[in-house]
């Protein structure tokens, strides 16, 4: 069947008011009697917290409250359904109890009649400290006596509930084959080791939250949030009250990345309104996003792969080490599961460590841990192909996953683009074109990531005039609005304009799961499409009724019995003219995910007195199963690649010694500008994925997993050398050339080197200006 | 110590008006919590991100970095006043055809940046586009559908 609908460009349903300033954002709510808050955050990167005195800001006039953990519920009962981090780890983010465990870390909280007084109180709030030694990088956490973070914390072991006391949250393992067999058939074996810095999403709108703690005790909250129901769910849990009593209106989100899924604000706001008896509104200075939000684990990997002469690999090992920043939870679970799932290799070894330090706690960052690993196996694989004189991308096509291919977990694959992704590589005039001049290298690099389902619900309401309704559970932050509401206007066979999608409230629909791991285009689209039949099976019984027939075919938009015909707006209009109460409800929970691959080709000219990079050319490729708008599915992968270039080259957290991030402004944090960069060139392979009605597999976040690989084969081939530490700055390519003699490290190295980075010279900080 | 607020009369998407400010209130505070004008989004509030850009005597200015007692006589323009009534502006309608917005947090500052771009050179290449573009960070996009909106608002508008 032909679709009207699906892999057209409709204009997106809140577009307007997003190009004329209309749309709300969580700070832009406004309501009588409002105060501001703000956060007073620990200066130190791991201190007890010894006392807190509030005496002097609550002098100040205008100020209304003062919050600290001590303000917490005391004896939390668990809640079911809440989520699995433990409940001390989850307050303690939110508000230290008695440890700062990263310089940023909440420790007491504000509400004033402006944010000026509030920020001016933040001052006079009287904390002392016992300072205690840091530790900041994954591996040094990882030693016999390195100070540690966390008292009751000890190593879960795969089949063991607890290990030792330990800074290593985490340890997990995948094993098949012989790797020492497989190593020893191999014609050629590369071993590298490989340091990814830590990098924020770096969405442009910061955190935000408002909070009405009622009289009748219920919590209303206004936020900017990726998942309005786990901010309830948490709200409640970390609150101690029942959830019913928590409502959640999701705001307009200004970007997120995985980042907006976890909850700072929302049960402070809510703490300091109780206190207070007014709506308290928090928002977040950059600087407060950067040091106290999550942003993606840094990571140190060990990486070795072996493959015959013809190009079969034969064995391959990894080992993982994740910074958790303060709390467990640096996904590197993930990771191990996504470092080789790309490939079909028949003797497999991989271990993670999930290891806490003392850096903000790590959040997700689009499809989170696969970068980080795939920067190292694509690496190693381009050498591979280099040591055998074979196409990179046909070295990766001897060798691609397929359909039924054991992943690291030991699950098969299901039906996957691999193939097809290579090959629309392959072909891609990019990937032909000469380069041309010295200096000029091109990489590729292959990403994979598994995407994810879980519970998505909507309801649609018909209209008198042949319109309709959908109420649905997913936050829109890139356009989701269209893509579900394009798949219930392809069921109803109605055009896509005729949909009014609206994001809702917790109290109005049935629980969805967060917007995240590319799932809402695949679930919420699904519940939309499962709400659209149920509509559809309730008209047909209404008009099965007043035609007095049997059964009734719909198709194409009509229903149909022998002579009987209505379209899908003339039943609306008799089904409001009888007063027939009709609505379609879509509750899923599917479970044919569909992972997605994407590749990247970059060519980039690196100028060798400067070591800086300029990005030339970019290509996207990525299997989205089936493209349901276009235009938004290359934005899914046009962002995803940039952001992955920003990593590759520019981002990272600056640290100092004692902790403190040292470039905590967008200036110095430097992501990617306009002038940064050339097109992003897109191509959407569809490769249906069996487990969903029209074939979607989710794409929000493949395409970030090649770049950094793909550029760091790009230098190479640019001027002969191999890089393996993100990012690549021009620092980090001149030392890597030699030219700046005694800092050249040796070959891995960088293993052993502390974290702390030396803060950039002004001058690199705009290393963006192209030379071109 | 709460300092007095100070009576600033501005003209603002050409409508005359006045507002009481304090003397630490930045433009873009006045604009959004004084006037209620919440197109103009903060994003850094430290001049980085471009989030805030408005125009101010027919320049771009980063709103966070210029004080609401600053604007005194002068003309203001935000993003609630580039469409001409219900009609929006080529730069608008180009946004959203080319689907030149995700989150759309940046799209205002991105949208008056390029229209005061345009309002004085007509005809700009890539190179301009992305100059003039380059203090208004994105990221989610990549930039490309929004050089490619402003291109397409280049065409119609010499036309």
């Amino acid at each position: 069947v032909t679709a009207s609908v699906i892999g057209t460009r409709p204009l997106r349903h809140d577009g307007i008011d997003k190009v004329t300033g209309r749309a709300l954002y969580g700070a832009d709510v406004r309501m009588p009697r409002l105060l501001h808050g703000h956060v007073v955050r620990s200066p130190h990167a791991h201190a007890r917290i010894l006392s807190i005195d509030a005496t002097r800001a609550l002098a100040l006039p205008g100020v209304k409250a003062v919050i600290s953990a001590a303000d917490f519920p005391e004896d939390v009962q668990p809640v079911a359904g809440a989520g699995v981090e433990p409940l001390a780890y989850l307050r303690d983010n939110i508000l230290a109890s008695h440890k700062a465990l990263y310089k940023g870390h909440a420790v007491a909280a504000i509400a004033a009649t402006s944010p000026h007084i509030a920020a001016q109180a933040a001052e006079l709030v009287e904390v002392r400290y016992e300072v205690l030694p840091t530790v900041l990088t994954g591996l040094e956490a990882m030693r016999s006596g390195a100070p540690r973070l966390h008292d009751d914390l000890r190593t879960k072991e795969p089949g063991e509930p607890v290990g030792a006391l330990s800074n290593v949250a985490k340890h997990v393992h995948h094993a098949w084959g012989d790797v020492d067999a497989g190593f020893a058939e191999a014609a050629v074996v590369v071993e590298r080791s490989f340091d990814t810095a830590t990098v924020h999403q770096g969405y442009i709108e910061p955190h935000n939250a408002t909070a009405v703690w009622n009289h009748d005790d219920r919590i209303l909250i206004w936020c900017s949030t990726q998942g309005a129901f786990g901010v309830r769910d948490v709200t409640a849990r970390v609150l101690d009250v029942p959830i019913s009593r928590v409502t959640v209106y999701p705001m307009e989100i200004g970007g997120g990345f995985g980042g907006k899924l976890r909850v700072y604000l929302e049960p402070v706001a809510a703490l300091l309104s109780r206190k207070a008896g007014c709506p308290v509104k928090i928002v977040m200075s950059r600087a407060d996003v950067f040091e106290g939000t999550g942003p993606a684990p840094a990571s140190h990997v060990d990486l070795k792969i072996g493959a015959r002469d013809d190009g079969r690999i034969t064995a391959a090992q990894a080992s993982l080490i994740y910074e958790a920043g303060a709390f467990p939870g640096a996904m590197v679970g993930l990771g191990a599961l996504c470092v080789f799932a790309a490939y079909d290799i028949p003797n497999i070894a991989i271990e993670g460590f999930d290891v806490v330090v003392n850096k903000p706690s790590t959040a997700a960052y689009r499809a989170p841990g696969a970068p980080n690993a795939a920067f190292a196996t694509e690496t190693v694989l381009d050498e591979i192909a280099e040591r055998l004189a074979l196409d990179p991308i046909e070295l990766r096509l001897l060798n691609i996953a397929r359909e039924g291919t054991r992943r690291a977990d030991g699950v098969p694959h299901g039906r996957i683009g691999g193939v097809e992704v290579l090959e629309a590589m392959r072909r891609h005039l990019h990937y032909r074109t000469p380069l041309g001049r010295p200096y000029r290298g091109r990489g590729i690099a292959l990403g994979y990531w598994i995407n994810e389902g879980h519970p998505s619900c909507c309801s649609i309401t018909p209209n008198a005039d042949g319109t309709a309704t959908l109420l649905e559970g997913s936050v829109d932050i890139g356009g989701t609005r269209t893509s579900i509401a394009m798949q219930a206007a392809e069921v109803l066979g109605i055009p896509a304009e005729h949909v009014r999608p609206i994001v809702a409230d917790t109290d109005s629909i049935g629980f969805t799961d967060s917007t995240g791991g590319s799932r809402t285009t695949f679930a919420t689209g699904w519940a939309a499409c499962a709400a659209a039949d149920d509509l559809l099976r309730q008209m047909k019984a209404f008009l099965t009724r007043i035609w007095r027939v049997e059964s009734i075919v719909f198709d194409r938009g009509v229903f149909r019995c022998g002579e009987h015909r209505a379209t899908f707006a003339e039943t609306c209009a008799r089904i409001a003219k009888d007063g027939a109460a009709i609505v379609g409800r879509g509750a899923v929970d599917p479970t044919g995910v569909g992972a997605s691959l994407a590749g990247c080709i970059v060519d980039v000219e690196v100028d060798p007195e400067t070591g800086h990079t300029t990005v030339l050319r970019v290509t996207s490729v990525q299997d989205a199963g089936r493209a349901i708008h276009p235009s938004y599915v290359e934005g899914q992968m046009q962002g995803g690649t940039v952001q992955g270039i920003g990593w590759a080259l520019n981002e990272q957290y600056c640290v100092s010694r004692q902790g403190a991030m040292l470039n905590s402004t967008l200036l110095d944090y430097c992501i990617p500008t306009a002038l940064d960069l050339p097109m992003i060139e897109t191509e959407i392979v569809e490769v249906p994925n069996p487990g969903h009605p029209f074939g979607v597999r989710g794409v929000g976040e493949a395409s970030i997993v090649p770049p950094p690989a793909a550029v760091a084969n790009a230098i190479y081939h640019a001027i002969g050398v191999r890089m393996t530490r993100l990012p690549m700055t021009p620092q980090a390519v001149v030392e890597r050339l030699g030219i700046l003699g005694p800092t050249t490290r040796a070959e891995g190295a960088a293993a052993t080197e502390p974290v702390a980075s030396p803060q950039r010279s002004f001058a690199e900080c705009f290393q963006g200006i192209p030379t071109r | 110590v709460i300092a007095a607020t100070t009576r600033t009369r501005v003209t603002i998407n050409g409508e005359p008006c006045e507002f009481l400010c304090e003397p630490r209130q930045s433009l873009l505070e006045c604009l959004r919590d004084i006037l209620g004008l919440t197109g103009t989004k903060e994003g850094c509030n430290d001049g980085n991100c471009g989030a805030c850009t408005v125009l101010l005597d027919g320049r771009i200015v980063n709103s966070c970095l210029v004080l609401g007692v600053e604007v005194e006589g002068a003309r203001v323009v935000t993003i609630e006043g580039v469409a001409e009534g219900v009609t929006l502006h080529p730069l608008q309608r180009a946004f959203l055809e080319q689907a030149a917005l995700q989150c759309g947090f940046c799209t205002a500052g991105l949208i008056v940046a390029a229209k005061a771009l345009l309002d004085v050179e007509p005809h700009p290449s890539e190179t301009d586009i992305r100059r003039a573009l380059a203090n208004n960070l994105c990221r989610c996009t990549g930039y490309d559908k929004v050089v490619r909106a402003v291109q397409q608002a280049v065409r119609e508008m010499a036309q």
